[in-house]
């Protein structure tokens, strides 16, 4: 019992201390084990990641139009360009641009946002299928949500009579690249496949 | 807490919070220095364990509550995708749904505590009432949670435990279309069950720090009943213990997890695995196996209202208790004959427990030989459930002669449970808490 009670004139650690730092320790290591569990299951659930596609049927797009698709949960512009409108987006410059990445699913990160990198022209293409060039030239699919704060942009209005973010003024081009305002970055585009000449999978 | 505060603030911010806001002086007095009897055993570590399910059974249900869908189109669908979907929501669930369980488990542990050593009588009738009201409100919040994964059981359960209010005579139809929301149990009344279930709980820590409070007025009693004395009987709470309840609670949690990892629905009822179905009754439709004895309780009574007020009235009458034991002496270690019907009340809540389970026209192994089944074997233990607290208990008061006790705690400690020898007292004092 003696060499269990502390004795201060002595000064040295006891036997108590040391069952005291063990079982505090103990129980810190199995605090923070069972809280994991508790922090892990806010995060998204198997369900939700495994989410899957969305196939988009192009047959019903003429030139000009615009519809938004909803891919995993959020808006996505799907937008048949005109001609004029690929020829005034291929004409920047890109090193003027705020953003010169093109935030591509289907490129490599360090993709420059030339018009050609931002279109479907980057989309993969299914075995034994042959899409027509002008199509794919001309498909501009983008996230529906501003990069600035996740508002979904006005459809031809802005500078660049594209889009424009009603919430705090940004501007987009026919690209889906910023070009004025707060946003930092160009609209993402979605990984996406051509599953036929006719309709586009994202995902 | 009774006035004889040891607290002293160490440094200028704990002085200055002190004479604002004495918190820590409340903590310490309250599990710190709080004089407790040197002799508790392992029987008293229930209290601490409980406080460990309340907040064990709060914490994953908020949790829960993050992926439940209270609507009888979705519930069962969504319990399913806790299970299956929700990261480590197979564990959460577990855990609340053994948690119930594992409450209950000690909660009979703590109450069986209470009824052995007299934790009932003078000064402790409010802290006892205030247990009891507990237990009430857990049974709520039991049946209530098990309706929600909307499973067979959980229907019928629902069903069968919201038409027992119909045998109230003139409002019971009344009554029961309030409770229901409808014409039957339904939507609105899986949401309103949801939502008291939320509720519940609250309260019940609510009244858990009620039931703290009127057990630091006149403290802690012990397996002797004995009073404290002087100092000598009581050791300050911590370390003596927060190490003692700190043990048994990683025993317990020991137990509860093999349940969690290796038996989650051994407790429960495979049916509840088939979503509600308000055209087919489950064959065997029996409570949670913690709600057992009053169930039977309910059967054996051949009248509809009279097993209703039976039911109610077997969780009533621990309400009057302190009133209707007439012994003088707390503990029954110093009563012969009160053990023997205590031991006796224990089987009968097992054997109540044993006849709700069964079918009332099931023959009882060995006693069916002489045509006993258990309805009539729940019909003699509910009689023995009410005479134990009616006429026993009363009248063992006059009949029984206690044995010779102990002088005090610290005698008991030191010397056995034989009452003090002349001059014994006064040993030196020894720092080895007592079993």
């Amino acid at each position: 019992m003696t060499d269990n009670n502390s004795n201060p004139d002595e000064g040295g650690e006891t036997r108590r201390d040391f069952i005291h730092i063990a079982a505090a320790g103990m129980a810190a290591v199995g605090g923070a084990a069972v809280l994991w569990p508790f922090i892990d299951q806010m995060n998204p659930a198997a369900d939700t990641l495994a989410l899957g596609t969305t196939d988009v049927e192009l047959a019903q797009l003429s030139p000009g139009d615009e519809i938004t698709v909803m891919f995993r949960s959020r808006p996505h512009f799907v937008r048949l360009r005109t001609e004029t409108e690929v020829a005034a987006a291929r004409d920047v410059n890109v090193a003027s641009l705020p953003d010169r990445m093109a935030r591509n699913a289907n490129l490599e990160d360090s993709a420059p946002a030339t018009d050609e990198n931002r279109s479907a022209m980057s989309a993969a293409i299914a075995e034994g299928e042959s899409i027509d060039a002008g199509l794919r030239a001309a498909l501009l699919v983008t996230s529906a949500n501003c990069t600035h704060l996740g508002c979904v942009p006005t459809v031809g209005a802005g500078d660049y009579d594209a889009w424009f973010c009603p919430c705090h003024g940004s501007h987009y081009d026919s690209s889906g690249r910023i070009r004025r305002g707060p946003a930092p970055e160009n609209l993402p585009v979605p990984p996406m496949t051509f599953i036929s000449a006719t309709t586009l999978r994202l995902g | 807490m009774s006035g004889n505060s040891t607290y002293e603030p160490k440094t200028a911010f704990t002085r200055w919070l002190d004479t604002r806001l004495p918190i820590v002086r409340l903590a310490s007095d309250s599990f710190i220095d709080f004089p407790t009897p040197r002799n508790l055993n392992y029987w008293y570590t229930f209290g601490g364990i409980l406080t460990v399910c309340l907040m064990v059974q709060i914490i994953t249900g908020i949790v829960l509550a993050m992926h439940y869908v209270p609507n009888i189109d979705y519930a069962f669908a969504s319990v399913q995708r806790i299970d299956r979907d929700v990261n480590f929501g197979w564990l959460i669930r577990s855990i609340h749904a053994v948690g119930a369980s594992m409450f209950f488990l000690a909660v009979y542990m703590h109450i069986f505590r209470g009824l052995y050593y007299g934790s009932y009588k003078a000064p402790r009738e409010i802290l006892w009432i205030l247990g009891v009201v507990i237990y009430l409100l857990m049974m709520a919040a039991a049946f209530l949670g098990y309706v929600l994964p909307w499973g067979q059981m959980s229907f019928w359960g629902a069903m069968v435990i919201t038409n027992l209010f119909g045998a109230l005579p003139l409002v019971g139809e009344p009554v029961t279309q309030w409770l229901w929301g409808g014409f039957t149990v339904g939507n609105e009344t899986l949401n309103r069950f949801f939502s008291l279930h939320y509720l519940i709980p609250f309260l019940i820590a609510g009244v858990v720090g009620l039931h703290v409070w009127a057990l630091h007025v006149p403290g802690n009693n012990n397996p002797t009943g004995i009073s404290v004395k002087t100092s000598a009987d009581t050791l300050p709470f911590h370390p003596y213990y927060t190490v003692k309840d700190g043990f048994a609670i990683v025993v317990f949690l020991l137990i509860f997890a093999g349940f969690v990892f290796y038996a989650p629905d051994v407790l429960g009822h495979a049916d509840n695995y088939i979503e509600a179905n308000a055209l087919v009754t489950p064959a065997m439709i029996v409570p949670e196996w913690y709600l057992l004895p009053f169930y039977a309780i309910l059967r054996a009574v051949p009248d509809k209202l009279g097993g209703v007020i039976l039911m109610f009235a077997a969780i009533g009458v621990l309400f009057v208790l302190p009133w209707l034991d007439t012994s003088k002496v707390r503990s029954m270690r110093y009563r012969p004959m009160a053990r023997w019907f205590f031991g006796f009340f224990v089987v009968a809540c097992l054997g109540l427990g044993w006849a709700g389970a069964e079918l009332p026209d099931t023959k009882v192994p060995v006693l069916g030989a002489i045509g006993v089944d258990f309805l009539l074997l729940g019909r003699v233990l509910t009689l023995y459930y009410f005479a134990y607290f009616l006429v026993i208990l009363p009248v063992l008061g006059f009949v029984e002669k206690p044995t010779a006790r102990p002088a005090s705690i610290e005698d008991a400690v030191l010397h056995g449970d034989k009452p003090a020898k002349a001059g014994s007292a006064g040993a030196a004092p020894v720092a080895q808490p007592a079993e």
